[in-house]
């Protein structure tokens, strides 16, 4: 296999607080390849925003405890010292955010926020980063982008906010894209066209994106690989079959019972699964399993031993202490009789 | 725009005649002394109160007094606090020339003190907000505490003690007969004064620069700015302070405006003859005309601050349009 991209070994980040330490990433390691999707999916507060903001270098040591690795092209990410980072980040990473509303400076004009990024990292002219903004903006689907490039983000709607952020966001043509939940807070209608983008940009761009998401519905046709993630560590990964097909830890038979369905088969069952409970507080994460408050089918053992991520087979691999016959059992059974 | 200003121009006018009629109320209304009778003296006859009366228009029905004094509040030539309405009752002089000469004198000490203010304050601000939680955010805000809380005129005094009288720094203050305001300027005679009104005003903005940029560092578009790889300085200086520093802009306007009728305890401690002075004296002796002059006049900076605020707001923020 070829050299990964990204590579994270056992990253770690705890902020100290008055309460305790808040183990928002308490441990989790993963890769992803060049040119590869991978879905992160969890609830709020799994972890999953905090270990990628650790990823951009945009959560520091001077704010938490960070450790473990985050090689990416073979350098560690945690080590390297700011300014290093800051070439890293923008230009071979790049991120864009849940709310495109207020991810934009409401001061400047759109175009001035993309060349503004191409000024950063390349040596242009002010001229040729407005025409790049100005190529950004219509790659990205915006109609009549020369105009929009002169207007300001409140003039803009919230998908074409997004497109915009992903013009910016793709401006440097970035090796990774990490997108943080980045349909969250647009309409139904406008979160498919965000993803249908993605997936073209991607390959136009040959990125490879990680996109973040609570909605396991969201990710189901734009990943390759996904991982589950519950209370700052990954209970489950797989790729996109695995997961949808064949999950093996109850959270995930949770997250896909709570996918609604409309089509024929769905109609007479009944309603929606929800997850029993709340997510756990990170400073007090419950003994053994973090899940085993809310798990179903929790046992003795779940309650006094922390589960290992024990891959099934090849790669797919999951948190808990069921049996795998136990756990295709149930699957099949609840899981998927249901959806 | 250009509908908006006629609009807000004539609400202006409407909030002046609002302020100059309550003012003409307070007076009929309040168990003053009878200027005729104060302005006659103590031995006199019932004819010359009389004659007083109708020299100072007493005599007439509330609605042509109130009308001549309104006349007189026109900027136009020739009406504007016209002499023969707008007198002191107390020794004549017209309130035009009292104003008009004592404006300089407060000019020069609220330009300078705002000078001093913007540029002791706004600094200090991002300095404590950008090194949060350090010694010298935590000197910054001990001195806006002081700064906030110390009166005014001890402040004036432990000044003027320490600056003029101990260490011989700063020549007195006041301004001697002969001396023009630009000369006194020039003399260093506003330095002390300019420091203790000021400091009050920088401490205050030094808190809220503070708050703003912190509050500012804290949007999502400050993350996204990072996220583009930005150097910390730009983030800072380009991104947040753009927006932190907007709503400085609406204070700094109506400060300033408040400064230009006068800072009284500061002109009086440090013996400047500005409007301030000028509009206390003129409510201790119950002088209406000076009184009615004074307050128009500091009632107009206010207001016209109010809507020159509003319109820098159009080209500072792009989300606000003026329909």
């Amino acid at each position: 296999m070829a050299e990964p991209l990204l590579e994270v070994k056992d990253l770690k980040v705890h902020f100290p607080t008055d309460d305790g330490i808040v183990k928002a990433v308490d441990g989790i390691s993963f890769t992803v390849q060049p040119g590869e999707t991978l879905g992160v999916v969890g609830e709020s507060g799994s972890g999953k925003s905090v270990g990628f903001l650790t990823v951009m270098g945009l959560i520091t040591r001077q704010q938490a405890q960070i450790e473990g690795e985050i090689l990416f092209q073979g350098q560690d990410l945690v080590t390297m010292p700011g300014d290093e980072m800051r070439t890293v980040r923008g230009e071979k990473i790049s991120m864009i955010f849940q709310d495109p509303m207020t991810s934009l400076h409401p001061y400047y004009k759109v175009g001035d926020q993309i060349a503004e990024a191409v000024r950063t990292h390349q040596k242009v002219s002010k001229r040729e980063a407005h025409e790049q903004a100005v190529e950004m903006l219509r790659r990205v689907g915006i109609p009549r982008p020369d105009d929009r490039a002169d207007q300001y983000p409140h003039e803009f709607s919230g998908g074409m906010r997004q497109r915009a952020m992903i013009a910016m966001a793709l401006s440097l043509n970035p090796d990774l894209l990490i997108a943080d939940e980045p349909t969250t807070a647009l309409d139904v209608t406008v979160q498919a066209q965000i993803l249908d983008l993605l997936d073209r940009l991607k390959e136009e761009f040959n990125a490879a994106v990680i996109i973040i998401t609570h909605d396991l519905g969201v990710v189901a046709e734009h990943c390759d690989h996904i991982q589950v993630m519950y209370a700052g560590k990954i209970v489950e990964a797989g790729d996109r079959r695995d997961i949808y097909y064949n999950a093996h830890h109850p959270y995930t038979w949770g997250l896909l019972r709570s996918i609604p369905r409309l089509d024929e088969a769905a109609v007479d069952k009944e309603r929606l699964v929800p997850i029993q409970g709340l997510p756990p507080s990170l400073i007090f994460v419950p003994q053994g399993c973090a899940f085993n408050p809310r798990c179903p089918h929790v046992f003795e053992r779940c309650r006094t031993e922390v589960p290992e991520l024990l891959p099934a087979d090849g790669h797919h691999a999951s948190r808990c202490h069921l049996s795998l016959a136990d756990k295709e059992r149930i699957f099949h059974e609840e899981v998927m009789a249901r959806t | 725009m250009g509908r908006y200003l006629i609009r807000r121009t004539l609400f202006m006018i409407l909030v002046l005649f609002i302020v100059s009629l309550i003012t003409f109320i307070i007076f009929v209304k309040l168990p003053a002394a009878d200027p005729a009778r104060r302005a006659v003296g103590r031995a006199t006859s019932p004819e010359n109160v009389e004659a007083a009366r109708h020299a100072f228009g007493l005599d007439r029905p509330l609605y042509v007094q109130y009308a001549r004094f309104a006349k007189g509040l026109v900027p136009w030539p020739g009406l504007f606090l016209n002499e023969d309405v707008y007198f002191s009752y107390a020794n004549f002089v017209p309130v035009k020339e009292e104003i008009f000469g004592r404006l300089p004198v407060t000019l020069a000490l609220a330009i300078g003190a705002a000078t001093l203010w913007l540029l002791i304050g706004i600094p200090i601000g991002i300095i404590s907000a950008v090194r949060r939680r350090s010694i010298w955010d935590r000197g910054a805000m001990i001195f806006a505490l002081i700064g906030v809380s110390a009166p005014v005129f001890w402040l004036a005094y432990l000044f003027l003690y320490i600056f003029w009288f101990k260490l011989e720094w700063a020549p007195p203050s006041g301004i001697p007969i002969g001396t023009s305001v630009m000369e006194a300027v020039l003399q260093g005679r506003f330095i002390l004064p300019w420091m203790v009104l000021s400091l009050t005003f920088a401490a205050f903005y030094a808190r809220m620069v503070r708050g703003n940029l912190i509050e500012t560092m804290g949007e999502d578009y400050i993350r996204t700015a990072r996220a583009k790889g930005l150097s910390e300085k730009r983030v800072i200086y380009r991104h947040g302070l753009r927006a932190a520093l907007t709503p400085v802009v609406t204070m700094f306007g109506l400060d300033l405006a408040g400064l230009l009728g006068g800072a009284f305890i500061t002109e009086t401690v440090f013996n400047l003859p500005g409007v301030g002075q000028y509009a206390v004296n003129a409510i201790f002796n119950q002088d209406f005309p000076s009184v009615m002059g004074v307050t128009i006049f500091g009632a107009f900076f206010i207001a016209l601050a109010n809507l020159l605020v509003d319109v820098a707001y159009a080209f500072l923020d792009p989300r606000v349009r003026y329909t």
